[in-house]
């Protein structure tokens, strides 16, 4: 049995536990995304079974403890809006993705959900379908890259994309268990793969029509940080966690499709829906993900951040059309600017503005 | 549960992923889609399946980015992969599979490491023949820093001699790795003959087959996949390098390769067996082509192997390049061993120039 990391649960211990009778009632985990982009939860009993969002009371939170409201005004309010069923608990026991809203009644300044939708909504006509691919790497509890050597580098990319084998992937076994829990919560997890670069994993969302992707990947991300918490193990969505050296980014790559783009012939809706997205290149970058910079250089399979072009099959380009795609002539696309540290709500909301609205 | 020698960093830990693996899938399952990358390493990824699979026709074509394994260039990086052969999934269970798949360039031409495409033609073209293979996969464990497993750190363990079919603490190392892959081949439906511990110290063989035809390549390629992938579990690396320690008195691996048709299995067969043999010897530069990169420091024409340079065969001679197992030589038919492969073959490469030698 490895040495677990200090931090790491003891499912041993824990086990007996999670077999008592809970009389009836059930645990609501409450999750929501914090002022920095980050993941918050708490939990409330519930006194039975739910199998529905409207059932769950609105709740609150101490807004001045995670950067979404001042000290003398603090209540921030959780609005249940997705209910999923909990991996860890099991049973009847349910997450619950949250709206936040501030005493006024108005969306807190990261509820971007409120915003995308209305936008969904205003569009769901053309049924907007996503598809995101998460990038995110891994890193010991000291903030270092997870298994590589302290303070130093591992070998040069090439061995880890897709790899099989000690040394060429770390952390399988964390992957496997994200993986597991996703199918089990309700996420339309795709799949996942070991990335470019070292200790960088990548997992699928979708497709998800409108609002929901953003739902799906929110809870793919709070099931990722927890599960990640039983190894000991942290999970980032930086997305370029070395800016020096020859160490590829993480990205958020959107695939988006609408009915139109998905018939025979589609193709010319895709291409619309490029021209459309040229024209407003600098507004989308704006909520593309902080830092994004750094990672849209051009190299590392990224187009520059100040370009926008398209193409089949070029990993280089701001949009890229799958080749099968461009040889049947419908399909979908693929916006390959999106960092990984993205909001889901924003990005997928100002495509569907952009591009349907 | 505590272990005497502490595991390396990067061993799983499967009492926390136990929880997980018991999950419902929601009638979802998992298909490992898995190939052969631009240095004939393995490389894979994992889908969702909204429903379980019986048949490899169900399975959709996928695609990955070839540029970052050697297969493509950045600017058309779009590599396909098309499943040929499922089998079951000895890590994740259930209705949970893996899929081999062959890889396509963008134009639809066979990816330059994609052999098995070739092999299948002449595999199709010899079928009247029945050709079977067993492949003798030797191999090397290694330490995640890359000195042998269990070997003094930079140094050396006593010579050859003990370790052969070894039992007993110093003699054998990683039998518990050897025995989880052994039963993962055998339930994932590869057709694992055997195994033993090898000449070397550290150093181990399995033995795929009978397999006819193309199914000797998928078979191997996925008990090579199957080893890599229970190695990771340990924080082992595995190597099919032909010969890691080139000074010394140290073994290589090789890749031994025994082959029969229907005509050499029947009795009398050993005429067809000779005439292999004749054809062999005539192609013996274009098989040594494709026999194994670093091929020439494996076969030296010492520790049990014909020199590169020369060919020859022999009953029961581990030192000639076509040995005929001496129960084959007394009953007069049965099958030959080719010796020359070494470990790091592309078992595509190997079975389709066999057949085509022999009989194409």
């Amino acid at each position: 049995m490895s040495e677990a990391p200090s931090y790491s649960h003891n499912p041993t211990l824990l086990a007996p536990y999670l077999e008592l009778d809970q009389g009836g009632k059930i645990m609501a985990e409450y999750i929501w995304v914090d002022g920095v982009g980050g993941m918050r939860c708490k939990t409330a009993t519930v006194d039975h079974p739910v199998s529905n969002v409207s059932e769950l009371k609105e709740w609150n939170f101490d807004g001045s403890s995670t950067g979404q409201a001042p000290g003398h005004d603090s209540d921030v309010y959780l609005r249940p809006v997705a209910i999923f069923k909990d991996p860890f608990r099991k049973g009847d026991n349910i997450l619950v993705l949250c709206e936040t809203f501030n005493s006024d009644g108005t969306p807190n300044r990261t509820n971007f959900r409120h915003h995308a939708a209305k936008s969904m909504e205003a569009a769901k006509e053309h049924e907007p379908w996503f598809g995101l691919e998460q990038e995110y790497s891994l890193l010991d509890a000291d903030g270092w890259p997870l298994h590589w050597p302290k303070g130093g580098y591992p070998g040069p990319q090439g061995p880890y994309y897709c790899g099989v084998g000690t040394g060429k992937v770390f952390a399988r076994d964390l992957i496997e268990a994200h993986y597991r829990a996703c199918l089990y919560a309700g996420v339309t997890i795709g799949g996942i793969n070991a990335e470019v670069m070292a200790s960088q994993w990548e997992f699928q969302v979708g497709p998800c029509e409108g609002v929901s992707m953003g739902d799906e990947l929110t809870m793919a991300r709070f099931l990722l940080h927890r599960v990640a918490e039983e190894w000991g193990i942290k999970v980032t969505f930086h997305p370029k966690i070395f800016k020096d050296g020859d160490w590829n980014g993480a990205g958020c790559h959107t695939n988006y499709s609408t009915k139109a783009m998905r018939q025979p012939g589609g193709m010319k809706a895709i291409e619309e829906a490029i021209k459309k997205l040229g024209e407003k290149h600098l507004e989308h970058i704006a909520v593309y993900g902080e830092g994004n910079e750094e990672r849209l250089s051009g190299k590392h399979e990224t187009g520059h951040i100040g370009d926008f072009t398209s193409g089949v099959a070029d990993r280089g380009a701001s949009i890229r059309i799958p080749r099968h795609v461009a040889a049947q002539g419908y399909g979908y696309l693929e916006d390959r600017r999106p960092a990984s540290n993205i909001d889901p709500y924003q990005v997928t909301g100002i495509i569907v503005d952009t591009t349907l609205l």
